[in-house]
């Protein structure tokens, strides 16, 4: 009849954990729809005040800031904790929601994976282009000014451009939805942003739309609106199209070593039906040699390539040391010892720079399983993240048996796409190519 | 016949189980025959005087429960079966039974007056049986032998019971009062008909509205009721105290008047009664203590006078002689109180009411109390010593940081001595005590927390050394260890003040829960539970620990598997050691999945852990196991699309649990893993979609399944489409009327308390998050599919709009879906932007809301709907 009260009230857990479980399950339903949604793609542009870009004290800053900003490839500047103490220093008013930003920002880019083996169905299912050597960034218009930002988040240039609502002009005023989200690369030699591909032109979402369609509608809409014309006051800097050749002989080739207006650094490969998708993926694809890239090997600081490959994978907290893919790959472990005695700072999820030795790596199944690898000592500070899996390969490759142009073509040239080439490990743990 | 029957029913109670096996299969051959004679021939079996009380008393319970049932579905047939009756059967029944309250054998009145009150319940709404009341209280009338006078008023008594206060009229009720406060009044000289009237009484007082805002009825009800706690007898009495706990929270606006009485009766039955009247004086304290704090937490502190309850502040009016009173109630502990958890006595009841107290006057109690604990709490006598610590950790909740915080500052070390007292009531409330300490000073939010850096490497010598002591202070050390590593949750990734300790907890809680005598109380499940929190609450340093700890547990839990089952009691042990087996590595899934860096620890344990949950489900034959669930649920979600691998085998479980209609956690535990699934597969769930689509389908039409499962199966519908996308066609058919349906139920709700729009609000965000997956899987290549239904959404989000109840998630999930549709039909629904032009003010709302979320949720859907609008 009364109500059951509890004499010295203990813990009881499961409601929690049930709690807890569906607690877990509405966050990731909500994330899954917010992505649907692309609701990210709005967040940002215009209705964060601090994102009031027109503010000529927070252009001021951020312009300071350019030179902080590294000039890494595809793999070195990946990810989002590359915070340099210059740039938080400048940006200290808006520190924490600029670092949020910076995360965000670092997340919404569409990585290619280096390529290790030759994709089946080359010729029918690809795009290749030349690859602008430079900063690979995101440019966003919205709210009357453009900025763009680079691989790890960071702000590279805020100005006015000819992309819709990218400039405030009283004549054109655009309404607020109307926001643009290009991949370019920014080739410092003629200041120009050369547009790789479209995730969103005038609010309309091609995140989840083909590569087909983006490409067809990156060719066409654009020029629409006036895009490609010449610099001038209120578009401070040049856009231009990087062709996109089908994936024959001739595309290829064109790709490869045919005339452009920029510094080529090597080759990219898209696949047709592919989204575009957040995060690294192996529907795009990068390759370089010597002759398509000024560095075919990574160099060190000096600008020299090293005797032994270099590289640099993450200390986890069991001692291993491991690549920087969503699935990490366990590369070697640490001495125990060694560890204790550095503890102060070799912690778990520090960046350590190794040299691949005599015995190189062992690879299966594509992944290399072992790796002769010797510690040389943390690794550059600016680096926000460890070499993936395919970088390694690569590099590796373009060491010992790399992939040449020639497998390339002898890939579009095979008519029978069922026989796919294939990589195969050999006993002495080194790559060997063969294409049948 | 009749003489059959009684045989039958004898036999069906004999000790011999061939003959009780026979009779019960006679007696359902003869319900299947012919119900209406069966009823009958029970009824008078009842009604014969000349019958054994046995067979007498079994009829009226067959008869009881051909009436009603627990399960609300089979409730529904037992009444349609009853109203269906001939009339003339039902008359004759009925007749039988009111002359049965006649009867002087008490099982007989008893048993009449119970199916009585049944038959009430289902005739009364439907406006039958009008004369009932009337009849019963002819009973009354004349001056009936006093044992008719009991039956009748038990009647009335379960009537009231049974049925809402709706179906009777003022008129009734005011006669039914009428007879029941007669019959409570002192001059009734039978005692047991008073403890009738008076436990009458207690069931009619919610049909006592219009009489309790009458001065003089209310008075006069209200003297006779504490007239009865003088009774001679200890029954009286006591259900007269729960008449007065009962209208302490029913009518507490129109105490005022009599509180100090009430006081005075209290107090003498708490300081002389026996206890179960004292127990029921000291719940009336309690219970105004919860209406106030209930009072206090709607208002929030601000009383203009123009609140809907008056508050009147009893408690704190009360207080310097309510707390000596609650204090004196302290030292009368029982010996070995502690060793069983049913044990409920005065001085529980009195430490409990002083915490409620203290909930409800905050600072004011501190003064009141400290010196008691002062005076006491060194004593030779353990009683006192107890009672001081009692009293002490009783007030930790309710007064302010300021005042409890130095006062904790100097008890503290005081505390980790006691817990070497020679006593073990002491420890035990010792230990409960630290837990309080640590549960309502210490954390994040606290500004001077009582726990540092300095002392709490003594805090844990002293914890981890106690936690060996007898079971009972050992659960309540547990429950300290689980407050004090719940003070630094969230404190942040890298590191935790309970770093260094965190081996040894961890070793230190395994040790208990492995403890022999473990299992024969709470102190096992306390153990686990702790470690979880433990683990919860840990920090990146120690994650190399928690991983150590999976194959631990994985090895207990295969241990689990071998256990000797021989009974009942074996299978409910193995299940429940299950349980929290699962509990802990659903925990360490969860913490270890959630970090990319130390993900591999669960992941390289994937498929151990998977057989051996499958290996749990096997160990039931219908049902499935919960933990085990919620476990599997977490692991899809670490282990991502590899999960993909135990589908085949894990399919029939997941099926088990969804079909589960009586253990609805479960099955709403289920629904959530097949999210979980969904999410983690993509469209790899494909193969398994339809039989899950059907279960769901089938839940959703059960009018058993407990309704708090339906908006989540709603959910899961969202997600399976999101999973599967064009392939959801199939479904659309069937999903499509049981959304709409639910969208139109939602609607309707009038008349809706609390909990009815809660629910509503449940249901429509179900409802929603259906919607969203389901656009958003057809965008690429169905989205034509949509169109015929998407006037009727629109109109769905338009009825939310206006309605003024709904809360900001389902705001916020409309808005998502008037998104989703514009996002997905595009220029195709353009017309019927036009027509539902109510979206623009319900954007405007939502651009102006303060709440980040919503507010980009609704720029994002004015994006898409302007695109086409």
């Amino acid at each position: 009849m009364a109500r059951a009260r509890i004499h010295k009230r203990t813990i009881s857990d499961q409601q929690r954990r049930r709690d807890l479980a569906l607690e877990r399950q509405k966050e990731c339903r909500r994330d899954l729809q917010q992505h649907a949604r692309q609701l990210a793609s709005s967040i940002a542009d215009h209705h964060h005040p601090h994102y009031n870009l027109s503010n000529p004290d927070f252009q001021g800053l951020t312009d300071g800031s350019n030179e902080e900003l590294s000039y890494g490839d595809e793999e070195e500047s990946s990810s989002s904790s590359g915070h340099s103490e210059g740039v938080l220093g400048l940006l200290e008013g808006t520190r924490l929601r600029g670092s949020e930003a910076k995360a965000w920002y670092a997340q919404q880019f569409m990585l290619p994976e280096w390529m290790i083996d030759i994709p089946s169905h080359l010729k029918r299912d690809w795009y290749v282009m030349a690859r602008p050597a430079g900063k690979r960034c995101l440019v966003i218009s919205s709210s009357g000014t453009t900025f763009s930002r680079t691989r790890n988040g960071k702000l590279l240039h805020c100005f006015p451009s000819a992309l819709p609502n990218g400039a405030k002009i009283r004549d054109v005023a655009a309404p607020s939805h109307v926001f643009c989200i290009l991949d370019c690369i920014f080739h410092e030699p003629d200041s120009t942003y050369y547009i790789l591909d479209v995730m969103c032109w005038r609010g309309y979402s091609l995140y989840d739309c083909s590569t087909e369609f983006r490409f067809f509608w990156r060719d066409s809409k654009l020029s629409e609106e006036k895009v490609f014309v010449p610099p001038s006051t209120y578009h401070r800097y040049r856009f231009c199209l990087v062709s996109v050749n089908e994936c024959n002989e001739a595309g290829l080739q064109a790709a490869y070593c045919g005339p452009t207006s920029f510094q080529r650094d090597g080759v990219l490969l898209y696949n047709r039906h592919a989204h575009y998708v957040l995060g690294i993926t192996p529907l795009a694809l990068l390759w370089k040699d010597a002759d398509c890239s000024q560095f075919p090997l990574d160099t060190d600081s000096k600008g020299h390539v090293p005797a032994h490959q270099q590289v640099v994978l993450r200390l986890q907290s069991d001692g291993t040391v491991v690549t920087g893919d969503d699935r990490p790959v366990v590369l070697g472990i640490m001495p125990e010892q060694f560890l204790s005695q550095s503890a102060r700072y070799l912690k778990p999820g520090s960046l350590l720079r190794f040299d691949i030795g005599d015995q190189g790596l062992c690879i299966v199944d594509g992944k290399p399983v072992t790796a002769d690898i010797h510690y040389q000592g943390p690794a550059n500070r600016s680096r926000a993240s460890a070499d993936s899996c395919t970088k390694i390969l690569f590099q590796y490759a373009s060491r010992h048996s790399p992939l040449t142009i020639m497998d390339l073509l002898a890939a579009i040239e095979t008519l029978d796409d069922d026989s796919d080439s294939l990589m195969i490990d050999t006993d002495d743990g080194s790559l060997e190519q063969r294409s049948s | 016949m009749a003489l059959e029957v009684t045989q039958v029913l004898l036999n069906a109670q004999s000790a011999d189980g061939a003959v009780r096996k026979l009779a019960e299969e006679n007696l359902r051959q003869f319900q299947e025959q012919n119900v209406a004679a069966f009823l009958l021939s029970l009824s008078h079996e009842l009604g014969n005087n000349e019958k054994p009380a046995e067979s007498r008393k079994l009829a009226g319970l067959i008869l009881k429960n051909s009436l009603d049932a627990k399960e609300v579905q089979r409730k529904g047939e037992l009444a349609q079966q009853w109203l269906a009756l001939d009339p003339a059967v039902k008359g004759q029944i009925k007749a039988s039974l009111l002359q049965t309250l006649s009867s002087a054998a008490p099982e007989a009145h008893q048993t009449s007056a119970q199916v009585i009150a049944k038959i009430a319940a289902v005739e009364l709404p439907q406006g039958e049986w009008p004369d009932l009341v009337v009849s019963l209280l002819k009973n009354m009338a004349e001056q009936p032998i006093s044992h008719l006078k009991q039956a009748t008023l038990e009647t009335l008594g379960y009537v009231c019971e049974e049925v809402s206060a709706d179906v009777l009229a003022q008129e009734q009720v005011n006669s039914i009062l009428t007879a029941v406060v007669q019959g409570m009044n002192a001059t009734e000289t039978s005692n047991d008909v008073r403890l009738a009237a008076t436990r009458a009484l207690y069931n009619a007082l919610d049909f006592a509205q219009t009489n309790f805002e009458n001065d003089m009825e209310r008075d006069y009800i209200m003297r006779v009721i504490c007239e009865a706690t003088l009774s001679a007898d200890v029954r009286v009495r006591q259900a007269a105290f729960e008449c007065l706990v009962s209208i302490s929270s029913t009518y507490y606006e129109k105490l005022a008047p009599y509180m100090q009485d009430i006081f005075a009766i209290t107090s003498k039955a708490v300081k002389e009664d026996e206890e179960p009247v004292s127990l029921q004086a000291m719940e009336f304290w309690s219970s105004i203590c919860d209406e106030e704090i209930e009072i206090q937490e709607e208002y929030g502190g601000d009383f203009s006078g123009d609140s809907e309850v008056p508050y009147f502040r009893f408690i704190k009016q009360a207080l310097p002689a309510l707390v000596p009173m609650l204090l004196g109630t302290l030292t009368k502990q029982e010996e070995d109180q502690d060793q069983d958890e049913e044990v409920w006595n005065l001085a529980m009841a009195g430490g409990t009411c002083l915490g409620l107290v203290a909930r409800n006057v905050g600072d004011d109690i501190v003064p009141l109390v400290m010196p008691y604990v002062e005076e006491n709490i060194s004593k030779l006598d353990w009683r006192s010593r107890e009672a001081a610590t009692y009293a002490f950790g009783s007030i930790l909740e309710g007064p302010s940081l300021e005042k409890l915080t130095p006062l904790v500052n100097v008890a503290l070390n005081f505390m980790l001595n006691a817990m070497k007292d020679e006593n073990n009531h002491v420890k035990d409330t010792t230990a409960w005590t630290l837990g309080r300490i640590f549960e309502f000073l210490h954390g994040p939010s606290v500004d001077a927390p009582v726990i540092t850096q300095a002392n709490l490497p003594l805090i844990l010598t002293v914890l981890l050394g106690s936690i060996k002591d007898e079971p009972n202070v050992a659960e309540k050390v547990c429950g300290a260890i689980y407050f004090l590593a719940q003070g630094y949750e969230g404190t942040g990734g890298l590191s935790s003040p309970l770093s260094p300790f965190f081996q040894n907890i961890v070793q230190a809680l395994l040790a208990t829960a492995d403890r022999e005598e473990a299992g024969d109380s709470r102190l096992r499940t306390s153990a686990y539970e702790t470690l979880n929190e433990v683990v919860r609450c840990s920090t990146e340093d120690t994650a190399p620990v928690v991983m150590q700890l999976v194959p631990v547990i994985l090895q207990k839990l295969n241990l689990t598997l071998e256990m000797q089952i021989l009974s009942s009691e074996d299978k409910e042990k193995q299940s429940e050691l299950q349980a929290l087996l699962c509990g802990v590595l659903q925990v360490m899934i969860q913490k270890l999945g959630a970090n990319e860096a130390t993900k591999y620890g669960i992941v390289q344990y994937a498929d151990q852990m998977m057989g051996l949950f499958l290996r749990v489900f096997a160990c039931r034959s219908a049902t499935v196991h919960e933990e085990a669930m919620l476990a599997i649920g977490a692991l899809a979600y670490a282990t991502g699309v590899e999960f993909g691998k135990y589908m085949q085998e894990f399919y029939r479980y997941l099926e088990m649990g969804l079909q589960n209609f009586e253990e609805y956690q479960v099955c709403a535990v289920t629904v959530g893993v097949v999210g979980d699934i969904c999410r983690a597969l993509d469209d790899k769930v494909l193969p398994f979609c339809d039989g899950i689509m059907t279960q769901l389908l089938k839940d959703l039409s059960s009018n058993q399944l407990h309704r708090s499962v339906k908006p989540p199966i709603f959910s899961c519908f969202g997600d399976i489409a999101l999973a599967i996308e064009e392939h959801f066609e199939k479904y659309l058919m069937y999903a499509m009327p049981m959304l709409q349906g639910a969208a139109e139920l939602a609607a309707q709700q009038a008349n809706r308390d609390d909990e009815m729009i809660d629910y509503s609000n449940q249901l429509r965000n179900g409802i929603f998050e259906a919607y969203s997956g389901i656009f958003q899987g057809f965008k690429k290549s169905k989205a034509e599919l949509m169109i015929p239904y998407a006037a009727h959404i629109l109109q769905f989000i338009e009825n939310v709009y206006q309605d003024k109840d709904r809360d900001d998630l389902v705001t916020k999930a409309a808005i998502g879906v008037l998104g989703d549709l514009a996002d997905t039909l595009g220029t195709n629904a353009a017309p019927l932007f036009l027509q539902f032009v109510f979206y623009k003010d319900f954007l405007d709302e939502c651009l102006s809301s303060d709440d980040q979320q919503l507010k980009e949720t609704a720029e994002w859907a004015q994006i898409m709907v302007n695109r086409i609008a």
